[in-house]
Parts: C-alpha cells; sequence; structure tokens
C-alpha cells in the first residue's frame, strides 16, 4: 500500500541505507504532499532515525537520491529544518536556552558573522510561541525533558523552513508538552508548513497524522493515515523482521560485500 | 626581571592552552592533547639530528610533522581498522615517544637533547634564549615572541570561528543540518591544538600542557554555565596558576613546571570542593524550580 | 649470532634477571591490559601508569633509600588514589572521564616532578638513580627485586585466574552481569587494583610514561587476532613476553640502548603488523576480500552477458565476438578483457581467437547468477512493496550473494516460482 503525493515536495527514491555493509532499509520509495504533518512510524530498530538522517544528509546511502522541493538537500538547506533526538546532545553544555534557539539562526548568518538583533527578537518570539519566553536566560542542563525538547522546537522554529524533520519529538515528554507541540504543529501545517515526525506510539499515531509513512526495514505503506495505516499494514510492520533479508543483510557484512556494484 | 620572563611565558602558554582546551573538554577529546604532545619528542629528535643544531623553526616543524602523524594514525587505525578510539591514541603516541627515546640513546653523542626535558621543559632557561637583531639590539626572550604569536592566532581563530566552533561542538548532527562542515571545524581545532603543542613543549614540557590544556577549562566547567564566562575565567585562573605556581617553585627550589601543574590541581581541587559542599542545597532549589 | 647463544644461555645471571624480570611483568601487564581494553579503559592504564611518581618520592622521603619494596608499596598507594580519584570526579561532577583522565595523570605527575627536583636538591647521596623509575631502566633489576616481581606477576595470574569469567562478564554486558547478581563494583575495584599492581610490577623497567603502552598494545594487538576472550589474553600475552624478551635481547647486544622503550617498540611493530595483515579484520586482507568481491561480480556479470545473449538468440552454446558482448551491456572494455581471460583460466569459457562461448559448468554458473536475480526481484515486489520497475538495481547486488541455503529458502517462500515480475522466465538448472 504505498500512495504517492500529487505534487510531491519530499521525495525519496529507492532509498537503501547501510551500515558497516548492512543494510538497514531497503529500497525506500515514497513522497510527500506539502502541508502535511507525517508520521514516520514503526517498531524498534525498524531505521525510522536512519531514514530522517539520510533525508537530512548526515548518512550517505548506499543507493537511491532524496529530493527536496525538486532539489538536493544541500542545494535548499536554508529552507529545512531538522530537530535531532533529545538524547544526542550533552546537556550540560556551558550555553543557556537563548544561545540553543539562536543556533538556528546560524545557517541564516554565515561563515565569520555573529547573530545580531534581529536574531534575537525572532529566537525570543519563537521561545514565546512554545511557552518557554521566561526560560530565556536559564542553562540548560537546568531543564526538565519537556522543556528541552520545546528549546529544540523552538531552534527549529527559529530557522523560518519549510519542511520541518523531527526525530522522536515525543519521546520522554509529559503530557501536557506533547499536547502544545501537537496543536503548534498543526498551526505550520496549515501555515503551508510541511512537518515529518518519528513516532512510535500506534495510538496517538492514528489523530495525529494525516500521512504516514509504516517502516521495518523495508517500506510497508505510505499514503494518507485512514488509507495506510490500516490494521493489515500495521500487523505487516509490527508483525516481526523479514527473516530472509536479515539473513541477506549479515551475509553482506560477514563477506564485506559492497551494497552497490560501483 | 627573570621571575617576570618565566611567569609570561607560562601564563601565554597557560591561556593558549586553555582557550583551546576548552573546546578539547567539551567535545570530550583530551586526551588527543597528551596523546600529540607526547608524540613530538621524535620529531625534535630528527629535527636535531637532521639541522644540527637547537634552531627553533627546524625544531617546530619536526615537532609538527610528528604531532600531526600522530593524530593522523590515530585517525587512521580507528576508521579503518576499527581500532577502538582510546586504544588507538594509547598505542600511537607510547610507540612514537618510546622511538623518540631509542633515538636520543642511539646518537647520544649527536644530539643534545635531554629525554626529561620533553616531560619537564625548561622554562627556566627561558630568559637566556634572548633573541638579538642584527645590529645588537637585544629584544627580549625569543620564546615570548613566538608564543605571543601563537596567542595571537588562536585567539583569532576562536574569535572568527566561535560560532561554529560552539554548534559543532553542542550538536554536530544539527550542525550538518545547516551545512555546517563538522569535520572541517574538527581538523581546524586540531590543526590548532597541535600548532600550540609543539610551539610550547620546548617550554613547559608535555605534561604541562596537558595540565594548561585540561586542568583551567575543567575547573571553569565546574564554575559557570556559560561558554563565554568559561573561557574569560580559564584566561583569569591561567595567568593565576603561571604567577603562584612560579613562586611555589621560588620557595619550593622545586620544579617550576612541576609546580604549575600541582597549582592547576590544587585550583581543581578547591573548586570541586566548594561545589561538592554547596551544591545539594543548589540542585535541590532547581529542580523545585523546574517542578514549580 | 655468538651474542644470541650467549644471551638464551643465561650464563650471565644479570641477564637471567633482566629476562625474567621482563618477561614477568610483560606477561601480567598484558593480561590485565586485555580487560582494561575490553572495559575501553585504555587511557586509564596511562594514567595510573604516570601517577605512581609521587607514591615513588614519597617512598623516598619517608624511608630515606631506594628501597624497592617500600617504592612499590608508594606507588601502589599513589596509583590507587589516581584511579579513585577519576572515578570520583567522574561520578560526583559534570567533568566527563576524558577531562578527568588527563587532569589526574598530568597534576600526579607535577607533583611527583615536584617532589623529584626536592629531593635532588635535598643532597641525599643514594637519591641518585630515582629518575630511572620515569623512563626505566631494566639492567638495574637484581636478585631481590626479582623475587617481589615474581610474587606479584604470581598474585595477577591466580587472582585474573580465580575472576576470569566474572571479570568477561562484567567487560561483555555489565547490566547483565548486575543482575546475575556479581558484585560489580566490587569486581571493578578489583580490577583496578591488579592495574595498579601491574603497573607497578612493570616501572622499574619500562618507566612510568611507557608502562601503558605494555598494558593496552600487546591487547589491542591481540584482539585483531580472534574473538575468544581466552584466546585473546593467551595472544596478549604470548605478544608481551615476546617483546619482554626481544627487549632485553637488544639491550644485552647493543648495552647503550634502554629495554623499556625497545619493549614497547616490538610490541608496537607487533600491533601495527596485527592492523595490517591479521586474518579478517586486518586493513590489507580488507581490502583483498573486497578486490576479490569485485572480480567475483565482474565475472558473474560477464557470464550473465552471455546468457542474455543465448536468451535472445535461442541458443546458449554459441561463440560470441568481443563486439557483441560490449554491445550487451555497459562495461569497461579492459576490465571485461581481463575478465575473459579470468573465466577462460577457470574453464568456464572457451576462447577461440577473438570469440567466447560458454562452457557447460560456465552455463551452469551463468544460469544461476540469472536465477538468483529475478527471483530477488520477485521477493522485492511481493513482500516488500516495491515496484516492479524499481527492483533490478537491487537485484543486480544481491544476485551475487545468496548463498545456497538463501536460495532454497527464497524459493520456498515464493512458491517456487516460474516468473519473474517482468514476465520473464526464472530458469532453472
Amino acid at each position: 500500500m504505498i500512495i504517492h503525493a500529487q505534487q510531491p515536495i519530499v521525495e525519496v527514491h529507492d532509498l537503501t541505507v547501510s551500515y558497516a555493509r548492512k543494510p538497514v532499509l531497503w529500497g525506500v520509495d515514497f513522497t510527500l504532499p506539502s502541508g502535511c504533518i507525517a508520521g514516520i512510524v514503526g517498531p524498534n530498530g525498524a531505521g525510522k532515525s536512519t531514514l530522517l538522517k539520510t533525508i537530512m544528509g548526515l548518512i550517505p546511502p548506499s543507493s537511491g537520491y532524496i529530493k527536496l522541493f525538486d532539489r538536493p538537500v544541500d542545494e535548499v538547506r536554508s529552507r529545512v529544518s531538522y530537530v535531532p533526538q533529545r538524547e544526542s546532545v550533552d546537556w550540560d553544555f556551558p550555553v543557556s536556552v537563548l544561545d540553543v534557539v539562536l543556533m538556528g539562526r546560524y545557517g541564516k548568518v554565515g561563515l565569520l558573522r555573529n547573530t545580531g538583533a534581529r536574531d534575537q527578537a525572532i529566537a525570543r518570539d519563537c521561545l514565546d510561541k512554545v511557552g518557554m519566553a521566561a526560560f530565556a536566560k536559564r542553562q540548560i542542563s537546568q531543564l526538565s525533558g519537556g522543556q528541552q525538547q520545546r528549546v529544540f522546537l523552538a531552534r527549529a522554529l527559529a530557522q523560518e523552513s519549510d519542511i520541518y524533520f523531527m526525530d522522536e519529538p515525543f519521546a520522554g515528554v509529559d503530557a501536557a508538552t506533547e499536547q502544545a507541540i501537537i496543536g503548534l504543529l498543526r498551526e505550520m501545517a496549515s501555515a503551508g508548513k510541511t512537518i515529518i515526525v518519528v513516532h512510535h506510539d500506534l495510538q496517538s499515531a492514528r489523530t495525529y497524522f494525516d500521512w504516514i509513512i509504516l517502516l521495518n526495514m523495508r517500506l510497508v505503506a505510505a499514503g494518507p493515515t485512514d488509507q495506510a495505516f490500516t490494521d493489515e499494514t500495521i500487523q505487516q510492520a509490527y508483525g516481526g523482521r523479514l527473516n530472509l533479508l536479515s539473513q541477506v543483510g549479515d551475509v553482506m557484512e560477514k563477506r564485506a560485500f559492497p551494497s552497490r556494484e560501483n | 626581571m627573570i621571575a617576570f620572563w618565566i611567569i609570561l611565558t607560562g601564563a601565554l602558554v597557560a591561556v593558549t592552552c586553555g582557550l583551546l582546551g576548552c573546546f578539547l573538554i567539551l567535545r570530550k577529546m583530551s586526551m588527543v592533547g597528551d596523546a600529540i604532545s607526547h608524540a613530538v619528542l621524535p620529531g625534535i629528535v630528527i629535527a636535531f639530528l637532521l639541522s644540527g643544531s637547537r634552531e627553533t623553526l627546524p625544531m617546530l616543524l619536526g615537532a609538527g610533522a610528528t604531532g600531526l602523524l600522530a593524530t593522523f594514525l590515530i585517525e587512521y587505525f580507528h576508521r579503518r581498522a576499527g581500532l577502538q578510539t582510546d586504544a588507538a591514541i594509547g598505542v600511537t603516541f607510547t610507540f612514537l615517544f618510546a622511538v623518540g627515546i631509542i633515538l636520543i640513546s642511539a646518537f647520544a653523542g649527536k644530539v643534545d637533547i635531554d629525554q626529561d626535558c620533553v616531560l619537564y621543559g625548561e622554562i627556566a632557561y627561558v630568559p637566556i634564549d634572548l633573541w638579538v637583531t642584527a645590529n645588537g639590539t637585544i629584544m627580549g626572550p625569543r620564546p615570548v615572541y613566538i608564543l605571543s604569536v601563537v596567542l595571537l592566532v588562536v585567539s583569532v581563530f576562536i574569535k572568527l570561528g566561535y560560532k561554529e566552533l560552539k554548534l559543532t561542538s553542542f550538536d554536530p548532527a544539527f550542525a550538518s543540518a545547516l551545512g555546517i562542515s563538522t569535520a572541517l571545524w574538527h581538523y581546524l581545532l586540531m590543526a590548532a591544538v597541535s600548532f600550540t603543542t609543539v610551539s610550547s613543549f620546548e617550554s613547559v614540557g608535555a605534561i604541562l600542557v596537558i595540565a594548561f590544556l585540561i586542568g583551567p577549562p575543567a575547573t571553569a566547567y565546574l564554575l559557570t554555565h556559560d561558554l563565554k564566562h568559561m573561557l574569560a575565567i580559564t584566561v583569569v585562573l591561567a595567568i593565576f596558576i603561571s604567577f603562584t605556581g612560579y613562586w611555589m617553585a621560588y620557595w619550593l627550589n622545586a620544579s617550576i613546571a612541576g609546580c604549575m601543574a600541582v597549582i592547576t590541581g590544587g585550583c581543581f581541587v578547591g573548586v570541586f570542593s566548594i561545589r561538592q559542599l554547596i551544591k545539594p542545597k543548589g540542585s535541590q532549589a532547581i529542580t523545585n524550580e523546574v517542578m514549580a | 649470532m655468538h651474542s644470541l647463544i650467549d644471551f638464551f644461555s643465561f650464563s650471565d645471571p644479570n641477564v637471567r634477571y633482566v629476562v625474567v624480570g621482563n618477561v614477568l611483568l610483560s606477561a601480567s601487564a598484558a593480561m590485565v591490559g586485555a580487560f582494561i581494553l575490553l572495559q575501553k579503559k585504555a587511557l586509564v592504564g596511562d594514567a595510573v601508569s604516570h601517577a605512581v611518581l609521587p607514591g615513588i618520592c614519597a617512598a623516598f622521603l619517608f624511608s630515606g633509600s631506594k628501597n624497592t619494596a617500600f617504592m612499590l608499596v608508594g606507588a601502589f598507594i599513589t596509583g590507587w588514589l589516581a584511579l579513585v580519584a577519576i572515578d570520583y570526579i567522574t561520578a560526583k561532577s559534570k567533568i566527563k572521564k576524558d577531562a578527568a583522565i588527563g587532569l589526574v595523570l598530568s597534576v600526579f605527575f607535577g607533583v611527583g616532578m615536584v617532589m623529584m627536583t626536592y629531593i635532588q636538591q635535598s643532597g641525599n647521596a643514594a637519591q641518585s638513580g630515582l629518575d630511572h623509575f620515569i623512563f626505566g631502566k631494566a639492567a638495574t633489576l637484581i636478585g631481590s627485586d626479582l623475587i617481589i616481581f615474581s610474587i606479584l606477576a604470581a598474585v595477577l595470574l591466580v587472582v585474573v585466574g580465580l575472576f576470569f569469567k566474572a571479570f568477561t562478564l562484567v567487560a561483555f554486558d555489565r547490566p547483565y552481569a548486575q543482575a546475575l547478581g556479581y558484585p560489580v563494583r566490587k569486581l571493578d575495584l578489583l580490577l583496578t587494583s591488579l592495574t595498579v599492581l601491574a603497573v607497578v610490577t612493570g616501572i622499574t623497567a619500562v618507566g612510568v610514561v611507557l608502562m601503558a603502552a605494555m598494558l593496552i598494545t600487546p591487547a589491542a594487538a591481540a584482539r585483531y587476532w580472534t574473538d575468544n576472550i581466552r584466546r585473546m589474553v593467551g595472544i596478549a600475552v604470548a605478544f608481551g613476553m615476546f617483546a619482554g624478551l626481544a627487549g632485553a635481547y637488544i639491550s644485552y647486544t647493543a648495552p647503550s640502548m634502554p629495554t623499556g622503550p625497545w619493549m614497547v617498540v616490538v610490541s608496537s611493530a607487533i600491533a601495527f603488523f596485527s592492523f595490517f595483515f591479521a586474518p579478517r579484520k586486518g586493513i590489507v586482507p580488507k581490502l583483498y576480500t573486497q578486490r576479490r568481491n569485485q572480480r567475483i561480480i565482474a565475472e558473474e556479470n560477464t557470464l550473465k552477458i552471455f546468457y542474455h545473449l543465448g536468451e535472445r538468440t535461442g541458443h546458449f552454446n554459441g561463440m560470441r565476438h568481443f563486439n557483441e558482448l560490449t554491445g550487451a551491456r555497459e562495461v569497461d572494455k579492459p576490465l571485461l578483457e581481463a575478465t575473459l581471460k579470468r573465466l577462460v583460466a577457470q574453464k568456464l569459457l572457451i576462447s577461440q581467437g577473438d570469440q567466447w562461448g560458454l562452457t557447460d559448468g560456465g552455463w551452469r554458473k551463468a544460469t544461476r547468477v540469472v536465477r538468483l536475480h529475478r527471483l530477488w526481484e520477485l521477493y522485492l515486489t511481493s513482500y516488500m512493496n516495491i515496484a516492479a520497475d524499481h527492483v533490478h538495481d537491487d537485484a543486480e547486488t544481491i544476485e551475487h550473494i545468496l548463498t545456497p541455503e538463501l536460495e532454497r529458502e527464497l524459493e520456498a517462500q515464493l512458491g517456487y516460482p516460474d516468473k519473474d515480475p517482468h514476465d520473464t522466465e526464472i530458469p532453472k538448472i
């Protein structure tokens, strides 16, 4: 069950991604329409974060390509935001909340120049949107999990992009924050932004997302939630790994075979 | 005057090392400084054998070459042979250091280098190593000039690349997503560390370079939550350590480099103990506030 | 040659002391080092070995003589303190491990330097030679030292032997060891003490700066030759002993040469050799495997061209011109020529002038590759929801990889099909 978007804003074509020659994603191929909130859903180890990182160009794919706005990601980085997993950074780092949000402006400011008053204003505005304005001067190690996630979200907002990729923004946050975040995402979507979220809770996925990408090492289903997110596709994605696929991956790793001929 | 020159030299090295050390410890890469400072030994011996003198330039080139060789080997063994990073560092620098000692023993008659000096440095001789111009004017100790230039270069590097250094240290994935090359900034920082280590060890020795790279930044890290303040505190601490270290050595009639390292440790222990004593209350208050 | 015989006759008691001492110390260091390496604590060993210097100096100040036993006790105490300090700093503050190691290493050594210079100023005549501990001097080993070393090495050997299983488990899977009720904290403490003991045993010969190498370098090398931890420890000990012997021999033949650094260089050489040439894990065998894989791919692709031409013309036995082959598939011409020659040598092709044809064996192999390609295409479309026009590239790779077992499983899962997704026949052999 793979339904393609009419005028895709995100296009993932035949993507295969390997770690140490062992493929973790096989031939993933889907498109997304603009202005949607899309959920990447699948069991642990399905390759959800890997997919996101590959789209952002952080991991080179073994084969296939990605296009955003019909162009390679390197040409449109200023229009794309990325929210890494909260645990991926050291929260003891000596910076304040405002400093972190200002990092979202670094791409716009360019090399060797510093952020200015306008960037400060934008950053404060974004903090206000996530309900963290009062914490601007706070050191980041003093934040709760939910607050850390809000800061990351504010940093992404400060980039003023058109597409937002978010890696597990609801992991380890309180219910109030989760509701606040999803409210904000809906607002952004209705303003024409496209939002792609890695998520692992099946219950809430149905209500949060209007487009679903079901993943388990391969693409199981992609399309509007009501069509792609059915009991049958969920069963396919969560009904265990494809044994043969894992075995072939193991052979490739053991024999150090390239995942593509060239 | 002798005291002034020695303290100034110590302070210049301490400030330069400290500024770079802030980024090293935040990137969890402190031990690379350890590796580079040991690995320079064979380089200076070979430079001495080739040039036949203790001229600064050949020494710096030789030391720089083996310092870079060390970083390259560590990276190479880690990437290509899959050796874990800590083992790659440990194997590489001990090997290069051992080669250095063997070279010194083998050419004992020809090499006027003491293996001890690489560890301890010869900061006490700095005031003697004068820069005399062609017409005979004495300009003061040569290392002071060299180290001032190094400090200037490092300060400009950090000033210009502050934003990028901060972001690539804090969140490399986000930096890459913005299109900032994490690899480029990694190698720029490594080059700056090699350059600093190499120009510093002759004066203060490998051990004190490590102490200066890690000690003041680690102490400052305990005192502040702001990177700019951390850099500033590091600079103040560095100057303080150089000053008190010298006088401690003077009173005890002991190794200057050793005393500076002891003071570095003393500062850390002092700050660490104070933080331990007052922290329980402080962190409690913060948690309550966050919960409220 | 003469010196070699002299050396191994051990007629000189000094040689005997040095050799036995070196072998004991490097064997025990390598043994403990294996566990340190597996626990990713390689640089902790470096910190410990630097940190014993103030202990040695303190023992000298305390006793006023270079009594080996006193010095070892002093070294043990400060080495142990350094490890405790590293653990304490990382546990009680936001300082990370690497910074804690570097800080402890340099500050402890700095304290040692101050004490050393202080002793040198004091004018105590016994102090000369104290600095041998920094770079080591195996030649100064004497009989009574040897007894102490032998006891220490024996203790290390017995304790590691007793706790082998526990150390292995903790190094491999800490939480699991905890869940099984192993006293993980106490085992850590024990390994810590053993590390310090091994360092202390070695410093007289190797010196504090290079002692870290005797701990980790043999272990790092051994890691490349086996995945079995028992064998790894055994190999590490063997490498360490060889390095110890070699060091002693080199400084015997060339008395100006320092033993410790040569031991380090020899064990580094073994390590570098292992990184490059150890079967399977070494850099060169890995490159060789890659090249061999590339050759297999080229050969199988060439055979496939013959099969496709056979399918097109209806007969598989015909002889094909070079141009016919290059016309059927985009190939690098020099590569194709080289591959054709290899296939002829393997008796998969026969050649007549500038024409080539499949042998029976060649036909079987070509058929199998095409068959695997088409089976995989079918698998991708039916199990992985990949459209039929997207499966070719993936199958181009997998066709070279599938083992006969995987082939059978694939066939069974697909229900022994006849046609691929493009409705072409899946050939059978």
